[in-house]
């Protein structure tokens, strides 16, 4: 027996079990946790029933509750009791649910725990509708009737159903207007405040140089007399939009009996979840995920979609993967191929890993003091004086953030691309050189792009933790909410100057500086998902660059 | 490798491959002119007092036991031992008449009129049209009629057109090795250099790519100085036109290669071409 088991352990496959076993545990692991993140974030977007009960409380008083059902817990009879809560005798362990009531404007929050106990006549009425708006989160209730211009002209009682279909219709109206209104804000208006401002900035300019001569300003003001009067047309076709855009209102009736009225052009959608049928769920919920991905958030970042993080995230790490790329090469071919390998060389070597293991926050503090204030600044004070005291480049934006993530994933390109090009074999740099080839030209043309697999493999890790670092994109550019994209249609269409949005601060933002934990937490899962799912496409986008090129310079079988 | 039956081989094969034309270096102009050359690895002397002229348009092995510094020696006709650190050089090495290790001498153009040619099979991770072109190309060659002819005709000389032509801008790295070391061949030749280098060139190859590198030889020889440094006796006997033996870095005996492998002056020589060395 003794023999066999030592047989066993010297065959080496205990071995093999340990290793399997662990790669296993790994692999259950990583898709757990991506499992909890997606259930927990997805199931977010699936219309929920809205259930109404009685609710009792200890007073035994009764009245109605509408609302969704969150989450649903047990607790001990004592706890409650704590409390300063009344809890009938001889029950031990109480149930409770969590209940999305909605109405905050009425009820002071979106969310209440009930006692089970207290509840009792659970149903689910089908012309109950759940309706979100563009301030005060859900409401969930009845409609009683419709008003245009303030006049009533439908009503019906809570119980029926029959002005739905009108109601949908004008939604759907005023929809309709949101879209243009917004399509005119934020181009031909947009376009037109960024015109002007531009001429600020071009009067003081002048005003500096001391060529503010009455021609110039003539000239100057000509241009702005028509970009104003361009702007007041705009403004009086968006004028023109906002009435029809506010005719109608609807009259609503809470679970509770008290009324409420809404107006048409705070809709973003109206449903009514429990006379949806499985395929409507369906269509509503690609809907949400849609608006998910390519919206902008609404109700400090609570409701809405997260499209300007991901975004700003996307376009963070491809302009640091840029700047990166090139320093991180030159830097790794002088060391490795004409710095004289000597004590200074490995101390260099020694130095550029280090940074590696440097807290991000750290590079947050010195992009800060460095590139914001006195790179920024002194870039202000040479190019951008016209708009100071309001700094253009002296303030965090996306530059900045690009430039010191850059400078954090600098050490994982550099290590990766020197490891690339001391694999290029000897013979074949020999081959370049002896056929009259400079040691610079073999490096261009044949040793450099025999290791850019290599060096795709150092960018893939930097885009790894670039996209993921959060710490110090607060300090140099990050903010909670970006007015706009730094992408735009207005010349020169990439602002590097501008704040962004990110999906790592969202979610830190959504998850504990929320006015709403409640109804953030399941957005923090869905950004969650988002942002691994971003960082994967970045990845697989950079693995397949990277292959590709494995593919072409094959390394030599030698 | 059977001892004796190797230097009757080498006997059979230049009796047969040659004419019997009588070779004499006195009768030949030099165009390698090494004077009393010494290099040094650092502190260790690897080649010692070399003095020989090697002659143009012809063929010359360098045979002798590993280590004896043949390859060293054949680098330094190009400089490619500037390339290791704690590398001196004393002595003087001249090329038609030019000290290449003067001062202010361009070693790539150096390299490029002394062409090189590996052991190991070392085609660029590019089609094999571009390696044939990479010496053109760095010259700055772009005319690209001059490049196709150029290419062509490398190819023709290196006798691998007939198997390359129809795939000129496919990857080298998909060809056999022995068509790897004909391509490499033709990417020297492409550059018009005036003296050929080959260090083993057929060492890693099986017999019959072997055999078409030495038939290579024999049409090249007319146009450039060969020099070849071989571990096969056999080889030195059939391909060369003279042998030097070197030993321990010392060049023992350089003579036609008929009158080396036959009747050798020195006994370490003789020892050696019969295989009486371990």
């Amino acid at each position: 027996m003794q023999v066999s088991l030592k047989k066993w352990v010297a065959s080496g496959s205990p071995w093999v079990w340990l290793n399997a076993g662990a790669v296993a545990i790994s692999v259950v692991l990583v898709l757990g946790l991506l499992g909890v993140i997606a259930s927990r974030g997805l199931v977010h977007f699936w219309p929920a029933s809205l259930q109404e009960y009685k609710y009792t409380d200890s007073q035994g008083l009764q009245m109605p509750v509408l609302g969704e059902r969150v989450q649903r817990e047990q607790v001990t009879a004592e706890q409650i009791r704590n409390a300063g809560l009344p809890v009938p005798e001889g029950l031990q362990i109480l149930d409770r649910q969590l209940i999305k009531v909605g109405n905050r404007e009425v009820y002071g929050s979106d969310f209440r725990w009930v006692l089970e106990h207290q509840l009792s006549d659970l149903q689910y009425p089908k012309q109950a509708i759940a309706l979100e708006r563009r301030e005060w989160g859900n409401f969930y209730g009845y409609i009683v009737g419709i008003k245009e211009n303030g006049k009533l002209i439908a009503e019906q009682s809570p119980a029926e159903n029959q002005l739905w279909d009108e109601v949908l219709r004008r939604a759907e109206r005023a929809t309709v207007i949101y879209q243009k209104i917004k399509g005119l804000e934020s181009g031909a208006i947009g376009a037109i405040n960024y015109a002007l401002e531009q001429l600020r900035l071009e009067e003081r300019s002048l005003q500096l140089k001391g060529q503010n001569t009455a021609e110039n300003l003539a000239q100057l003001h000509a241009e702005k007399t028509l970009l104003q009067a361009d702007y007041a047309n705009q403004e009086a076709e968006l004028m023109a939009l906002y009435t029809p855009f506010k005719r109608d209102t609807l009259m609503l009736m809470t679970a509770d009996g008290q009324a409420k009225e809404v107006n048409f052009s705070e809709i973003v959608r109206l449903y009514q979840p429990n006379s949806l049928s499985l395929l409507e769920k369906t269509q509503h919920y690609i809907l949400k995920l849609v608006e998910f991905v390519s919206d902008d958030p609404r109700e400090a970042n609570t409701e809405g979609g997260i499209f300007p993080a991901i975004f700003g995230t996307v376009l963070m790490v491809m302009i640091m993967s840029l700047i990166v790329t090139p320093f991180g090469v030159v830097a790794a071919v002088y060391l490795r191929e004409y710095a004289s390998q000597g004590l200074i060389t490995r101390i260099i070597r020694i130095a550029v890993n280090n940074l590696a293991g440097v807290p991000s926050i750290v590079y947050g503090v010195f992009g800060l003091g460095f590139f914001v204030y006195f790179l920024g600044g002194s870039l202000d004070q040479l190019f951008y004086a016209p708009a100071l005291p309001s700094p253009t480049f002296g303030t965090p934006g996306l530059l900045w953030a690009s430039l010191t993530l850059a400078l954090l994933t600098l050490p994982v390109v550099i290590v990766a691309t020197e490891e690339g090009l001391s694999r290029i074999p000897r013979s074949v740099r020999e081959g370049s050189l002896a056929l009259g080839a400079t040691k610079f030209e073999t490096l261009m043309r044949v040793v450099i792009p025999m290791a850019s697999p290599a060096m795709m493999t150092g960018v893939i890790l930097a885009v790894a933790r670039a996209a993921g670092e959060v710490a110090p994109l607060m300090l140099v550019g990050v903010v909670k909410l970006a007015p706009n994209l730094p992408l735009d249609i207005n010349a020169p269409f990439l602002h590097l100057e501008r704040k962004f949005m990110h999906l790592g601060f969202h979610i830190y933002d959504v998850g504990f500086q929320s006015p709403n934990v409640e109804a953030a937490r399941p957005l923090v899962y869905a950004t969650a998902l988002m942002l691994v799912v971003v960082i994967a496409v970045l990845n697989l986008t950079a693995i397949g660059i990277r292959n590709r090129l494995r593919e072409k310079f094959r390394a030599l079988d030698m | 490798m059977n001892s004796t039956t190797t230097a009757s081989h080498a006997m059979k094969f230049s009796a047969l491959g040659r004419q019997s034309q009588q070779l004499s270096l006195a009768n030949e102009t030099p165009c390698i002119d090494v004077k009393d050359m010494h290099l040094y690895y650092g502190a260790s002397k690897a080649l010692n007092g070399i003095t020989m002229q090697i002659p143009k348009k012809r063929i010359t092995a360098f045979i002798g036991p590993s280590g004896c510094g043949k390859s060293t020696l054949l680098r330094s006709f190009n400089r490619m031992n500037d390339l290791v650190d704690g590398v001196r050089i004393e002595g003087e090495v001249t090329i038609d008449g030019h000290n290449i290790y003067a001062k202010g001498v361009d070693v790539a153009d150096l390299r490029r009129r002394v062409g090189m040619v590996f052991q190991k099979p070392n085609p660029f991770p590019k089609t094999i049209y571009e390696n044939v072109a990479y010496g053109l190309r760095i010259q700055g060659i772009k005319n690209k009629r001059l490049l196709d002819e150029t290419v062509e005709w490398a190819l023709r000389s290196a006798a691998i057109w007939d198997e390359s032509k129809d795939r000129l801008h496919e990857s080298a790295l998909g060809m056999s090795g022995g068509q790897q070391q004909r391509l490499v061949i033709a990417r020297t030749i492409a550059v018009k250099p005036e003296v050929l280098l080959l260090d083993e060139p057929a060492s890693a190859l099986d017999p019959i790519s072997t055999l078409k590198i030495e038939e290579l030889l024999n049409d090249l020889k007319d146009r450039f100085t060969i020099v070849i440094v071989t571990h096969n006796m056999q080889q030195a006997a059939r391909v060369s036109d003279y042998t030097a033996f070197m030993y321990l870095g010392q060049l023992l005996e350089f003579d036609n290669t008929d009158t080396l492998f036959t009747n050798p002056a020195n006994k370490q020589t003789e020892d050696y071409i019969t295989g009486r060395y371990g």
